[in-house]
């Protein structure tokens, strides 16, 4: 049990990072990712809007959608419910911790429709549909783990930029192009761990 | 029909659970805003520039609004602004002594000569880097104009190799303060005297630097009756809370580098 667990939060930071393996939250990742500060408290909000958007929409989708037979609506209901909720934290946050909201108030409203939050949620039930012992728990640690492997990929990627910097850069490379070539670099150095996690635990 | 029914009776009461819930913790966990902020941050000029020593008008108007602050620490915004803002708040406004930039160097082309043939980058900071700027005073103005460039007011000009500040347009905001590689540039009340040298080399050797730099005789501080003027380590300064313009220092001032002129 633990030892699938710790497989599964391994495997969700760095063989199906969902940032540089499936492509998810470019927009942040790209946007956000200038400087370590920043690029950190972004990953600490998605983290931590992952988690609790994951809680909430498994049990809504195990115990509402399916019984109604309305799988085909988990998109739309997902977006409301993780919007919703993405609203609900700010407002408890600004109410009783003022200095975590200034930190991360202007990332929260960005969260709420990102595409990495959103992907979490449906592929974690889709998993859950393939393997029978695929639980709530696991299904937790493994948008845990997404949001950890968000969180490497811009701390790394914070770091290529800073290098980027003081980098002699062809003229037409400069700006966005050159970003997104390191971006490309950067996500096939990940495919180097494809396969570490099932060799270490395997 | 019925499917349809369902799908969009499922979704409603999820949107209507997920509204009754946002609607409830906005009414419990809504936090006081104080509205005269928003009132009070329009009423700056909206400089940023920190010179009230908050960060940028928002966080004076936050000041003020909790009784922190006080109106009237805007020197960009002046007498006006206070008024505006004492409104906002429905306290007197009181009014401050109006504050300007000055150079403390009066160093000319005329009064002073060059000491090396600088021809690198236009910038003051830069030129300071190579053995203190071109001019013979090394504590002088550069003239290169950092402080001009950093003016967002168009207050500050260098004439004849000395910058100047037009007291009439100066916010007193302290940008130029900072710009200064040589600091030269302080903030004082309009109303005051000045002496308009920054040099603290002894007498003869000012003598040599520039025809009008301080050379420490002491003439005014003794001629001063209200103790306002002081020589320390060779140069004179006045302190302005005590110098009531009466003009005596700029009389006895050999080198005329005293000025005492009430503003028009």
């Amino acid at each position: 049990m633990v030892k699938q667990l710790v497989a599964v939060f391994l495997a969700a930071i760095l063989t199906e990072n969902y940032v540089l393996s499936k492509f998810l939250g470019i927009c942040p990742f790209l946007g956000v990712s200038k400087k370590v500060n920043t690029a950190l408290g972004m990953s600490a909000a998605v983290t931590f809007v992952m988690v609790l958007s994951t809680a909430v929409t498994y049990p809504i989708y195990e115990n509402i959608l399916v019984p109604f037979g309305l799988e085909y609506l988990q998109t739309i209901v997902f977006i409301l419910v993780i919007a919703g909720l993405v609203q609900l934290v700010e407002i408890i946050l600004k109410k009783y911790m003022p200095p975590l909201y200034n930190s991360l108030g202007i990332y929260l409203p960005l969260i709420t429709t990102n595409c990495a939050v959103l992907g979490v949620t449906m592929l974690v039930l889709e998993k859950a549909a393939a393997d029978p012992s695929y639980t709530y728990v696991t299904a937790l640690v493994n948008s845990f783990g997404a949001g950890i492997g968000f969180l490497v990929a811009m701390v790394v990627f914070a770091g290529v930029r800073g290098r980027l910097e003081t980098a002699d850069i062809p003229n037409s490379l400069k700006g966005l192009p050159i970003t997104l070539v390191s971006a490309s670099l950067v996500s096939v150095s990940f495919l180097g761990f494809a396969g570490l996690v099932e060799g270490m635990m395997g | 029909m019925n499917e349809i029914l369902i799908a969009v009776l499922v979704v409603g009461a999820i949107g209507l659970v997920v509204a009754v819930v946002l609607s409830f913790a906005s009414v419990f966990f809504a936090v006081p805003v104080d509205e005269r902020v928003e009132k009070l941050t329009e009423a700056l000029p909206g400089a940023n520039c920190g010179a009230c020593g908050y960060s940028g008008c928002s966080g004076y108007a936050q000041a003020l609004s909790k009784g922190e602050a006080k109106p009237g620490a805007c020197p960009v915004g002046g007498e006006a602004v206070a008024a505006e803002l004492a409104a906002i708040l429905g306290v007197e406004a009181q009014s401050q002594a109006r504050t300007t930039a000055r150079v403390m160097c009066s160093g000319s082309c005329d009064n002073t000569g060059k000491r090396i043939n600088y021809k690198g980058i236009t910038s003051c900071s830069a030129a300071n880097q190579i053995l203190g700027g071109g001019g013979k005073c090394s504590y002088g103005c550069i003239g290169l104009g950092d402080c001009v460039s950093e003016c967002e007011y168009g207050a500050i000009k260098v004439c004849n190799g000395v910058a100047m500040v037009n007291e009439s347009l100066c916010r007193s905001c302290k940008k130029c303060v900072l710009a200064c590689p040589k600091g030269l540039i302080e903030i004082v009340p309009v109303r005051s005297a000045a002496v308009l040298c920054s040099n603290h080399d002894k007498g003869v050797q000012t003598k040599d630097l520039c025809s009008i730099g301080c050379i420490g005789c002491m003439k005014c501080q003794k001629v001063c009756e209200h103790g306002a003027i002081k020589v320390d380590n060779f140069k004179a300064s006045v302190d302005p809370q005590r110098c009531t313009l009466c003009g005596k220092c700029a009389e006895v001032c050999p080198k005329g580098v005293i000025k005492a002129a009430a503003p028009q």
